[in-house]
């Protein structure tokens, strides 16, 4: 427990002692090694980095440097990352072997590890972060601390104004004027339904009840999104901060954070940050010397997609099924346990505490008309800079894909991109200029989401990526309704068909008709917007589903049952490498004559066409 | 690996003791319903599977059913029935490694081992799982061996890993 004094001068001290983090031209001899901490990059051995780092250090005897652990830097296509401050040197694809090498190169001899810095995608070294092109254009607000503190120490978040805004809450603000601030800012729900926050905590407020709950919805379950994830493991405080703000402006005592169980480090770290803020009496009775009192308890979930519902997801906190209840009753008015309870996303929590600190009308200020501020989005597939975005909302896809994205890998072409996971839908490239924000994306088809955003080129094929959606929500409905149990099933059915070359073009029809039912008739969000992924490739790719259904083919090459790999004889100058890479030896044939792919063994795995140099191989 | 897997669980009644890790278990949570998920997920985490025996044990502990446990199991895909084999490779087919081609990797992989995602040899050597995004997309496409990234991954490679690193005597599983 620290008094309010005590937690005053811890962030003086620290904020000190942390600004080479943040300024380049810190006056100081001390250096701090920033090892990447995140999923990504701990799964490409950046705790052995960091060890090696520690180890070297002392063999060495050199006490002025540090090496701190960090959250996501964002750029994960070059992890993992090293970052040294306060000259911000920005190193890539580190391996523990180099540890050496930059201890002495870099710290002793103060030159920089040519080889080691990261390359811009023209080939181009940069020294620092912000050199980097995929950077320029972002603006980070939730993700601020994220890559800058270590999150499992709570006074390196107090260091950079981490609690202030609650302190200020507490002490100075009354619940409407907070609730009235963040209506005023703008701020939407960043879980992808887009509803706006302070009205939202307006209509739990108005809610009668003794007991009223706190919740944060950290079940992030779009497969190829990461926002959520990386802001828990680089900066958990800020969500709790942020519940905390919350559960005073509703009259809450009890929070709940419902987080997956298959995100290790996230829980890890929540736990330890709960744990701190415990210990430091920033959660518990009597917060900043006050009448309130608010604690937070995590719950995983068990690897169910249909408990991002919020619904489902008290189901699931309450240690049932998660199965939807049917609304209204919002939980805004009946919700755990039948009493009001709010529920936010984690990106939604991480931009409140900012808010109240720079003010409504700096955030508003950021964004269009209708959707304000920044959106964190998980830039995947094909392109070059995969990892973590933040950008103002307004931002064209353009911008994103290939200003920060980089482009499209092997010279390919941008086919199509997918937000909105298995409830949004594809936006192809027609409109790549458009601005992105909740309307823009819902007017062409798609919707924001919860921030997926996979990248597509052309070898992508879209009836088969539609399938892949419909599988994903076949095996995540929870069987309450029957047009989500039953009719995603009947789709799954028809597009398999289609990928076999057994469709007709009457198949098109049903799947239109069957959409459109089950977006009417089922009794939630993952029903409703179950059919997007197939009636927005239907609009702009009907072309391609047609080639399935009557010509029988798939120009992608993936639908195996219609493909068949040949070599042409022609270009094939008989080099062998195909018959090097193929998995199951199908490849026939000897010294320089064309190759022959045997069809009975052939599994159509492609490894064949990447790797002919004479562009040989083809269907 | 999961070390307890041939320990069987036993029944409270007669002689037997229970379970060592059950009675901590117990000890460590309130007898109230809301838990339910929770001590599951310490359960599947412990056996890497939810035994049968745990389940009863479950619902004298918390008064609930054995047919809702047995529901709140069936439901969640992070539970199983069955144990998973002393290597369960696991393919991410999140969408990010989807559009890189894991899908590739799961068909051969199916081909290898003659099983499918959820299934286990009946040697119990190997298991086959899915799962949506590990969080290493930046490496896309991954696959897992007991919780070790592979990333950037063909087919070829995922041969090779199955060739290479297992010993002698598990390789009459691989199929080539």
């Amino acid at each position: 427990m620290k008094t309010i004094k005590e937690l005053h001068q811890i962030k003086e001290e620290k904020r000190r002692e942390l600004d080479l983090r943040v300024n380049t031209k810190a006056d100081t001899r001390e250096k701090h090694i920033l090892v990447c901490h995140g999923t990504g990059c701990t799964s490409s051995k950046s705790p052995e980095i960091l060890e090696g780092f520690r180890r070297i250090l002392k063999e060495k005897n050199i006490d002025n440097v540090k090496v701190i652990k960090t959250g996501c830097f964002g750029l994960c296509a070059k992890g993992p990352i090293v970052i040294i401050r306060p000259e911000d040197t920005f190193y890539a694809m580190v391996k523990p072997e180099d540890c050496e090498e930059i201890i002495q190169t870099h710290i002793i001899e103060g030159n920089i590890v040519e080889r080691l810095l990261a390359k811009d995608i023209d080939g181009t070294k940069v020294n620092s972060l912000d050199d980097l092109n995929f950077y320029k254009k972002q603006k980070r607000i939730a993700l601020k601390n994220c890559g800058v503190i270590n999150p499992e120490d709570i006074d390196e978040y107090l260091a950079f104004d981490g609690y202030q805004a609650l302190e200020k809450v507490l002490t100075e603000m009354s619940p409407k004027e907070v609730i009235e601030e963040i209506k005023n800012s703008g701020l939407r729900g960043r879980g992808g339904a887009g509803f706006p926050t302070g009205k939202k905590w307006e209509l739990t407020r108005a809610s009668e009840g003794k007991q009223k709950y706190v919740v944060c919805n950290a079940d992030e379950g779009d497969p190829g999104a990461f926002m959520d994830r990386s802001i828990l493991e680089g900066d958990p405080h800020s969500v709790l901060e942020a519940m905390a703000i919350a559960a005073y402006c509703i009259g809450a005592n009890k929070g709940f954070i419902y987080v997956r169980a298959e995100y290790p480090i996230a829980v890890k770290r929540l736990q330890i940050a709960i744990n701190q803020a415990r210990d430091y009496g920033l959660l518990g009775n009597h917060i900043f010397d006050t009448n309130f009192n608010f604690d937070i308890e995590i719950r995983l979930g068990a690897g169910a997609f249909v408990c991002g519902e919020e619904t489902a997801l008290l189901e699931s906190i309450e240690g049932k099924r998660g199965q939807p209840r049917v609304k209204p009753p919002y939980p805004a008015t009946a919700g755990l346990w039948g009493k009001p309870t709010l529920i936010n996303n984690v990106e939604t929590y991480a931009n409140i505490a900012q808010i109240i600190l720079k003010g409504s009308k700096w955030y508003s200020s950021i964004g269009t008309e209708n959707s304000k501020g920044t959106k964190v989005f998980a830039l995947g597939g094909n392109v070059n800079n995969i990892g973590l975005v933040e950008v103002p909302m307004g931002t064209t896809l353009r911008e994103i894909v290939y200003d920060i994205g980089g482009g499209i890998p092997n010279g390919r072409d941008f086919k199509a991109a997918q937000t909105g996971g298995p409830s949004g839908g594809c936006i192809p490239k027609e409109h790549l200029d458009t601005p992105i924000d909740y309307e823009s994306l819902k007017e062409i088809g798609s919707m924001m989401g919860s921030g997926g955003l996979i990248v597509m080129d052309d070898t992508k094929c879209m009836v088969s990526l539609a399938k892949f959606y419909l599988e994903f929500t076949v095996s995540e409905s929870c069987g309450k309704c029957t047009p989500c149990r039953i009719g995603t099933k009947r789709m799954l059915e028809i597009l398999e068909k289609l990928c076999n070359g057994e469709g007709s073009e009457l198949d098109i029809y049903k799947l239109e008709k069957l959409a459109v039912n089950i977006q009417k008739a089922s009794i939630c969000g993952l029903g409703q917007s179950a059919p997007n992924p197939v009636i927005s490739t239907l609009k702009y790719f009907r072309e391609e589903f047609r080639q399935h259904a009557i010509a029988k083919e798939c120009k992608a090459l993936e639908c195996k049952a219609m493909s068949k790999i040949t070599i042409n004889e022609e270009k094939c100058k008989g080099c062998g490498l195909c018959q090097k890479h193929c998995p199951v030896n199908a490849i026939e044939g000897e010294g320089r004559n064309p190759r022959v792919i045997n069809q009975d063994k052939c599994i159509k795995c492609g490894t064949c066409l990447t790797s002919c140099p004479f562009k040989a191989i083809g269907n | 690996m999961h070390e307890n897997e041939n320990k069987k669980i036993k029944c409270c009644c007669g002689e037997n003791k229970k379970d060592e890790f059950m009675e901590k278990l117990f000890s460590q949570y309130q007898p109230i319903k809301d838990n339910l998920i929770q001590m599951l997920n310490e359960i599947q985490e412990h056996y890497g599977y939810v035994p049968m025996e745990a389940q009863k044990e479950l619902s004298e502990f918390l008064s609930i059913p054995m047919a809702e446990i047995y529901g709140v199991v069936t439901f969640y895909s992070r539970f199983s029935l069955k144990p998973k084999g002393k290597y369960n490779v696991s393919v991410c087919l999140g969408t990010a490694c989807f559009v890189k081609g894991s899908q590739k990797i799961m068909d051969r992989l199916q081909e290898r081992l003659k099983i499918g995602p959820g299934e286990t040899t009946k040697d119990g050597l190997f298991s086959i799982e899915e799962t949506r995004c590990v969080g290493a997309c930046g490496l896309a496409p991954v696959f897992t061996i007991n919780g070790e990234v592979y990333g950037k991954a063909t087919v070829q490679k995922l041969d090779e890993v199955l060739d290479g690193c297992f010993g002698d005597g598990d390789k009459k599983h691989l199929k080539k």
